[in-house]
């Protein structure tokens, strides 16, 4: 096993407690490597919802997750979560304006939710390219929730490109399931 | 609290991190090189087994080393050990005649000796054709650098023998991934440039993208979600030592070295679309160049430093562009093709090279600049992120092969093409250092 000298990752201001005890012992380690404070005027990093630790091997048995709300019901409309797109579009098509009303609605009677829009994107084309696609996609799923009432505070915009596709292999079919925008609660 | 409590706490508080920085000298898994083609006008050379000094045992066979990495460009071929009439290690025991009954070109030897705690590499080639000695030098090292040295060595050959400065001493940065979804794990590594002595720079289960050199070698630039967000980092690679240097709301993306160091271009999407921005990087302050409702992204800068191309799909389809990096308006630079994208210049600046599709497939074009002709340099279905070798010889890019990301390379006119692959896991993104001094 090789040795990995672990750092730790910029955490947000609601993390100072641990961030403290690290940085005190990071300065007795002449050699670690190390970040500067961020730049001035820039925006904090947005906090993750919780710290993740190493991914269990597949063999565990995952513990049943507590229910967290009516979108994990799969008789509630709001199960629906997903917004497929055409191949380089960020275009909304149809099919889909209901699934973004019915999260709208649900948003406007519950203005403590907040979603995060991830959009996403097939292998085809350039990472960097794709990447902007995705912001793009999940860019018209926010407008098009902000004109339905929801306000700018309950949404946030994730793009992972091509990076997370739902299926890996290369076929056309993992292609149309990759392109597309989670509302993630 | 005890000394023992404190440390499981920072334990715990280390594993919750989702990346790594990992200090520079851990080695992982190796790349395994196969040359692909490109070896018919090879011209035939003979690098005889170097000398060593009664007793020594030097950590690495420099003469098959540097033989390796000759035959890699795929311009010469190298003659086998037990093909030799003659073992020389110096220039008195040469007889240029065996030689040349083996139909040989050029030939080297060459010795390692003690040198302190390190070596001593000499070497002489010679003509065999022409009979007459044409290059002789010697390199010290310390004993960790010996690989290096006879990369350079092989370099310091190649040059005098095709005019042209060698790529053995540079390195390659790329990412690997194994696992999916949540059990991904995603890394960033930088490797000599014949596969050898990987060494992971940064590690997470998030991705990290588009890995970009300094013109100095001694910085990456890169894009890591490690926070659940897209993210630039600019990591010094002898230190570890990294600054987190965008981290916008919306995308932060495509990083791009100025060829002077001071500034980073890169694309953010914090106004509501991507744009092209460049940050410089001592004062902080970020200008704004391109403003367009389409996406505009993967900026390049030309080696002059004046201009720079990105993608942009502002006439409706993925095309490069070309600005100063002083602001104005932009030009299309791309000719025939419905989707052009992420080009970077070649180190003379007289092309580039680009990802195009043709017939739906995704192939590494290079463009020659002044009279637009293009050359198709790859054949897979999904080639993604070409880049230079420093001395503008060849192109590193990504492709798939048995549904698996290996990288693979071409010759932009003439040599050797390879396949790049890893033991286990996809290898992707490659991006080739400059020359390193």
């Amino acid at each position: 096993m090789i040795p990995t000298l672990m750092c730790p990752v910029r955490t947000a201001a609601g993390r100072l407690g641990p961030c403290l005890v690290l940085s005190l012992w990071l300065t007795g380690c002449a050699e670690m490597p190390q970040e500067t404070a961020p730049l001035t005027g820039m925006p904090p990093p947005t906090p993750s919802a919780a710290p993740r630790t190493t991914v269990p091997t597949a063999s565990t048995e995952t513990p049943r997750p507590t229910y967290r709300g009516p979108w994990e019901d799969p008789s509630n409309p709001l199960y629906q979560r997903t917004i497929y797109f055409d191949y380089d579009s960020a275009e909304i098509k149809p099919q889909y304006l209901d699934v973004i009303r019915t999260h709208s609605a649900y948003l406007g009677t519950t203005p403590a939710q907040r979603v995060t829009l991830e959009g996403n994107t097939d292998e085809r084309g350039t990472r960097e390219y794709n990447l902007a696609l995705g912001d793009q996609r999940a860019e018209s799923v926010r407008k098009l929730m902000l004109a339905e009432g929801v306000t700018t505070g309950q949404m946030a915009t994730l793009s992972y490109g091509e990076e997370k596709p739902a299926e890996p292999g290369h076929s056309e079919n993992a292609w149309r399931l990759s392109r597309r925008v989670i509302i993630q609660y | 609290m005890t000394t023992g409590k404190l440390l499981r706490l920072i334990a715990t508080l280390t594993l919750a991190a989702t990346a790594s920085l990992i200090v520079p000298g851990t080695t992982q898994a190796r790349l395994t090189i196969e040359v692909t083609g490109g070896v018919e006008a090879a011209q035939p050379i003979a690098v005889v087994p170097f000398g060593v000094s009664e007793g020594l045992i030097p950590k690495e066979d420099v003469a098959a080393v540097i033989g390796a990495d000759l035959v890699r460009t795929g311009k010469f071929r190298a003659l086998p050990t037990r093909d030799m009439m003659a073992m020389p290690s110096t220039a008195a025991e040469v007889d240029l005649r065996d030689w040349s009954l083996l139909k040989m070109n050029s030939l080297v030897i060459g010795r390692v000796e003690q040198e302190g705690s390190g070596y001593r590499v000499s070497y002489t080639l010679f003509d065999v054709v022409g009979g007459k000695e044409i290059a002789s030098s010697s390199l010290s090292t310390t004993s960790g650098g010996l690989r290096l040295t006879a990369h350079r060595v092989a370099d310091q050959v190649y040059e005098k023998l095709t005019g042209q400065p060698g790529v053995a001493s540079s390195r390659i940065a790329y990412i690997t991934a194994s696992g999916h979804g949540e059990g991904q794990t995603v890394t960033l590594r930088v490797a000599d440039a014949d596969g050898s002595n990987p060494q992971t720079i940064v590690s997470s289960n998030e991705p990290i993208m588009s890995p970009a050199w300094a013109k100095d070698g001694r910085q990456l630039a890169y894009v890591s979600f490690e926070n659940r967000r897209a993210a630039i980092y600019v990591q010094d690679l002898t230190s570890g030592r990294r600054d987190l240097v965008a981290s916008y709301p919306g995308i932060n993306s495509s990083p791009a070295f100025s060829p002077d160091g001071q500034r980073l271009a890169m694309t953010l999407s914090k106004d509501g679309n991507a744009n092209i921005y460049v940050l410089n990087l001592q004062t902080r302050e970020l200008t704004q160049l391109t403003d367009h409702f389409a996406i505009d992204t993967e900026p390049s800068w030309s080696p002059d430093g004046n201009d720079l191309i990105f993608t942009s799909d502002r006439g409706g389809s993925p095309q490069i562009y070309r600005m100063s990096t002083a602001g104005g308006p932009a030009a299309r630079v791309s000719g025939e093709g419905d989707y052009n994208a992420r080009a970077s210049y070649s180190p003379d600046g007289k092309s580039i090279t680009m990802v195009t599709r043709v017939n739906g497939q995704f192939r590494i074009v290079v463009q020659d600049l002044a009279r637009g002709l293009r050359k198709v340099l790859s054949d897979g279905g999904l080639d993604e992120s070409p880049s230079f070798a420093p001395n503008g010889s060849m192109v590193i890019y990504a492709t798939v092969q048995n549904g698996r990301g290996v990288l693979a390379t071409a010759a932009v006119e003439g040599g050797g093409s390879q396949r790049i692959s890893q033991d286990s896991g996809e290898v992707r993104e490659p991006a080739w250092s400059p020359t390193m001094k």
